[in-house]
Parts: structure tokens; C-alpha cells; sequence
């Protein structure tokens, strides 16, 4: 059930260049699903910025009603955000959208996910939940250069973990395309979250493989109500559109139109 | 009776506070937070005579205190929104203002006859005053004359009462106002959204894909209180007032400058909970102002 709730902030902490770890409480987080979900934040008590902030669940411990989130601190909104500590409380509305199928991937199966930028956060969940019904993830997570690189070592912990920077900074040079094109182990599905052009490219170069795409667009309510973030569907489904907020933000490989 | 309760042409209302159209889709979204029957009413999203995708995105933008959209009146198309989203309103004990719009007056005036014969749509908004589309909606109400004609298209077929919703992009609101009025219009909504820009400062190009779009929230607030305060002034049909609404302070403002009923709109975007919230707090606020009825707020301006 999507609820709307006052969080503690438990812990907030910059984990590379502009990019920020935040850890919340509160009863909201019994009702999160699974990865690939989303909360939508209030970032200020004020009309200005007026609007909440869409931002990915990165993992979620419903033993101590505790959730986290990562977020890159780039406009008015997370920039406010970023400025909260520990003890302040944050508007929460959540959890939003569907996330990523964990029942699709079956003990035994060797699974790919790949990442792009602030696109990494909500994989990481999803690969905690991978491991635990014994499915093998290879981690490829694309970034820009090495100072924007989050949770190295977190995913290396899950998995397989290939990082690679377009400046080769860190890791491979290149693009997440350019290490999937080397990956010689055969895999029986891909996930991915990141900007539309390397979902885009991903797509393309499985177009036989079962694949989970998370999207992402400007939003307004977040529950589907607006209209705002309508993406066009492909000829393989019924419906002429779908929402990213409430249809998604989690789609299969070759529904929303790239 | 309760002291909220409020009747209007065609409307029994258990209280005054409804969200706007195009902000709470057909309430399905909303259904899953709260009970429905709880508002006064609910204004669905317009309705236009064929299926319509919309504008391409990005379709919103935030700006001070306020949004600027340009969906363009993405809906399902008449047949639909009769079998099936009508039909799921139902279920809740609260009347249905249904926004029609369209292209040519034959379109407004077939969605309008169709549509009023839903039992649960007990009025009508006439939207002529959307400024994302590229023909119909502002373009009819931008003009008295043709604002007039229209009007009264849709009332010799309507089967219910009609409210006509005004644009703020006019010189003179109160001459639209008086001119649907005398078309027969039974009551008015306004206002719809001011048209704004806003441009990515790097490339200097507009945010939103269609340019321009339609700027809403606390921002728009002064200027349609104003607007409500000058067409109260001018008609003596009754006025559902919107624009930038908020809080239940904002509510008392709205009657005060002349409305009969509030829509609010943006505002559910930000806390979903905030209908039932402001119904929650309106008796504490009449006892505040030592008010008996919420009625009594209505024109308190002018007087």
C-alpha cells in the first residue's frame, strides 16, 4: 500500500563526487515490495521547490524499518536534499511503481545486470535478492569517470563485477556495451537501469534474451495520475502508452518504444 | 444539515472541496489513498469525442512555486470514459463534474449529450479555456462571441446543468463571464492555467516539448483570486474557484472573493492527501471565524 509518511533521516553521507547515501525510517518501509521501486520525496516544507523527487530505492531492511536511497545532488531539489542530517525528517510518499521480477530468474540461472550512473542504486537490491534464491548476477556498471563510481565493493560482495568509466578512469574504457560485448559467459536474462540510450543499445544487442528495462522521465504525482510521464508502446502490446511512474518504472525488453 | 454541505445548480455537495480536472485523472489513483465519497465532488479529466495520446514529453516543469504542463488532454476517448470509468466512479457516493472538450463545436456538443446521461455526472465543465492544444479549448474561450455560441450549443443538449471553466489569458474575464452567463450558462469554473516558458538556461531552447505550457500552483494564486473577486462582481451564477490551492486558508480566500465551491488542483500532486486534509480542517476554521456554514464564507469580500 502506498503510503505518505514523515522518515527519520538515520544517516546521510556523500559516497563519491555529488553523489549521497541517505538511510530513512519509518513504518513505510513493511511496505515495500521489492526492488526497482520508488519514493517520491518532499524536499522542502515549503511551496518552493514545489514538487516531489522521484528517486530509486537502493536497498531495503525490513527487520529494523530501515531503507536507502542514493541520489546524485544535482538540482534545486536534491541539492536541498542533500543538506539534511541525521534526526531531520523527510516527506516521504511510497512505495511507488512496480520494480524489477525476482521470480522471473530461477535458482542456478546466471543473470546480467547493468547499470548506468545513478541508474545503479536500485540494482543493488535487486542483486541482494538474486543471491539469495541462488541466482549468479554479473555486474556491469557503466559511469562517467571514477569519481562519480558508488558501492565497488558492495556489488563485488554479490558477484561478478565489471566497472567501466567512459573517460577509463577506472575499470574499462568505453561504454557498459563495450565490456558486454567481451562477456563470454551465456546468461539467461538481463536487467538494467540507466538513461534511455544505453537501454536503448542494451536492448538492441539481446533482442532474443529476456530482458527487464527500468525507465526513467519527468514526473509530477508519481501514482499515475498526471499524465506527465508517458512514454509511446511498441506494436508487441495492446496498450497505446504506458506510465513510467505506475505502469513502471520496470518494463520488459521491447514494450515501451526507444 | 451539515455545515459544510453546499447546493449548487445540479450539485449537492457535502462540502465544497473537489480536485480540479486534469489533476486527479479519472480517481483511481487517488481511490487507493483514500475513500472518494469523502469529496464534494470530483472533476475527471476532460473528455474529448475520440482517444487522444497527448503532447510529446517532457510535459512538465517545475518553476517557483509553481508547474507549467502541457499534456494536451491525453484521454481515452468518449466511449471509455462512459463504460468504463464512469462506470467505476460509480461505486462512490459523490457527484461527477465531467470536463468536456474538443476540437469543433460538433465535437463538444456530441461528448456533452452523450456524457450528461451518465447517472453519476451531475454536471458538466466546459473547457475552453486548455491552452496545450493546438485547435479547440482556448480558442473558444478567448472570444465572448464564440464562448457565448458554444455555451449554448451544449445547453440545448446537455442534460444536466453546465458550467463553463474560463481562461486567464484574456484581457477581460469578467466580459466572458457575463457573456456565458447570458448564453445560459448555469454556474463557472475558473481558472483554468496561465500560459508560461520556461527554458533550459545551457540551450536556451523550452523545457516542455510543446514550448509552451500551462503554469499552475501557489504561484498562480493572486491572479485568480483576483479573477474570482471581479467575475463574483459581475454574474450572479455561481463560481467553483481554483487556481493555486492549497491549504484550507487558501480555501476561505476563494469563497470569500465570491466562489460557491473550491476545486483544487496542483496541490494533489504534491500531498495527495490534501482534499480529505482541508475538509478535515474547514469546521475548525469556521469556528475560528465564528462561522456556522461554510456558505457563509461565500462573497464575504464584497460585502
Amino acid at each position: 500500500m502506498i503510503k505518505q509518511e514523515r522518515m527519520c533521516v538515520i544517516e546521510q553521507k556523500e559516497i563519491a563526487h555529488n553523489i549521497f547515501e541517505m538511510t530513512l525510517s519509518g513504518q513505510l518501509v513493511q511496505e515495500m515490495e521489492g526492488p526497482g521501486q520508488f519514493v517520491h520525496i518532499r524536499v522542502s516544507d515549503s511551496t518552493e521547490p514545489l514538487l516531489r523527487r522521484p528517486i530509486s530505492i537502493a536497498s531495503i531492511n525490513q527487520e529494523n524499518n530501515q531503507f536507502t536511497m542514493i541520489y546524485r545532488a544535482e538540482g534545486r531539489g536534491t541539492t536541498l536534499l542533500a543538506l539534511k542530517k541525521a534526526g531531520e525528517e523527510v516527506d516521504v510518499l511510497g512505495p511507488l511503481g512496480n520494480g524489477f521480477p525476482v521470480h522471473e530468474a530461477q535458482n542456478g540461472n546466471t543473470v546480467v545486470l547493468v547499470g548506468g550512473g545513478i541508474g545503479v542504486p536500485p540494482l543493488y537490491e535487486l542483486s541482494k535478492r538474486l543471491v539469495e534464491k541462488g541466482v549468479k548476477p554479473i555486474h556491469v556498471l557503466g559511469f562517467q569517470t571514477q569519481e562519480v563510481v558508488f558501492y565497488e565493493e558492495e556489488f563485488r560482495k554479490l558477484g561478478e563485477t565489471h566497472i567501466v568509466t567512459v573517460d577509463g578512469s577506472l575499470g574499462h574504457e568505453g561504454f557498459v556495451t563495450t565490456v558486454l560485448a567481451e562477456l563470454e559467459q551465456d546468461f539467461s536474462m538481463y536487467f538494467t537501469c540507466g538513461p534511455v540510450p544505453m537501454l536503448t543499445a542494451i536492448q538492441n544487442m539481446y533482442p532474443d534474451k529476456k530482458g527487464f528495462l527500468s525507465f526513467e522521465e519527468r514526473m509530477g504525482c508519481g501514482l499515475g495520475a498526471c499524465f506527465a510521464c508517458v512514454c509511446k508502446t511498441t506494436e508487441q502490446v495492446e496498450v497505446d502508452y504506458v506510465k513510467v511512474c505506475s505502469d513502471g518504472p520496470v518494463f520488459p525488453a521491447g514494450v515501451v518504444q526507444v | 444539515m451539515s455545515r459544510l454541505a453546499i447546493e449548487l445548480p445540479g450539485l449537492s455537495l457535502k462540502n465544497p472541496i473537489m480536485p480540479a480536472s486534469g489533476c486527479f485523472g479519472f480517481g483511481k489513483e487517488y481511490a487507493k489513498l483514500y475513500d472518494l465519497s469523502k469529496l464534494g465532488a470530483i472533476m475527471i479529466k476532460a473528455t474529448t469525442l475520440e482517444t487522444r495520446l497527448g503532447n510529446p514529453t517532457p510535459r512538465v516543469a517545475e518553476t517557483a512555486s509553481g508547474m507549467l504542463n502541457a499534456i494536451g488532454l491525453q484521454n481515452p476517448g468518449l466511449e471509455k470514459v462512459i463504460a468504463e470509468e464512469l462506470v467505476w466512479l460509480e461505486q462512490y457516493d459523490t457527484p461527477i463534474i465531467a470536463n468536456v472538450a474538443g476540437t469543433l463545436t460538433e465535437d463538444y456538443v456530441e461528448v456533452a449529450k452523450q456524457i450528461s446521461k451518465s447517472k453519476n455526472v451531475h454536471a458538466l465543465e466546459l473547457n475552453i479555456s486548455c491552452p496545450n492544444v493546438k485547435c479547440g479549448g482556448i480558442t473558444f474561450g478567448t472570444d465572448p462571441a464564440i464562448a457565448a455560441e458554444l455555451t449554448a450549443a451544449v445547453k440545448a443538449v446537455s442534460e444536466v446543468p453546465v458550467y463553463v471553466k474560463l481562461s486567464p489569458n484574456v484581457t477581460d474575464v469578467g466580459e466572458i463571464a457575463r457573456s456565458v452567463e447570458a448564453a445560459g450558462a448555469d454556474g463557472i469554473t475558473m481558472i483554468n492555467t496561465l500560459v508560461g516558458m520556461r527554458l533550459d538556461t545551457r540551450t536556451g531552447k523550452p523545457v516542455i516539448a510543446n514550448g509552451t505550457g500551462g503554469l499552475s500552483g501557489p504561484a498562480v494564486k493572486p491572479v485568480a483570486l483576483r479573477m474570482v473577486y471581479e467575475v463574483a462582481k459581475q454574474v450572479s451564477i455561481p463560481i467553483i474557484g481554483m487556481g493555486g490551492i492549497a491549504t484550507v486558508e487558501d480555501v476561505i480566500d476563494f469563497m470569500s472573493a465570491g466562489a460557491s465551491a473550491v476545486a483544487v488542483g496542483t496541490a494533489n500532486f504534491v500531498d495527495p492527501f490534501v482534499c480529505p486534509t482541508i475538509i478535515e480542517q474547514l469546521p475548525e476554521k469556521l469556528d475560528w471565524l465564528g462561522l456556522n456554514h461554510v456558505s457563509e464564507l461565500t462573497g464575504r469580500s464584497h460585502r
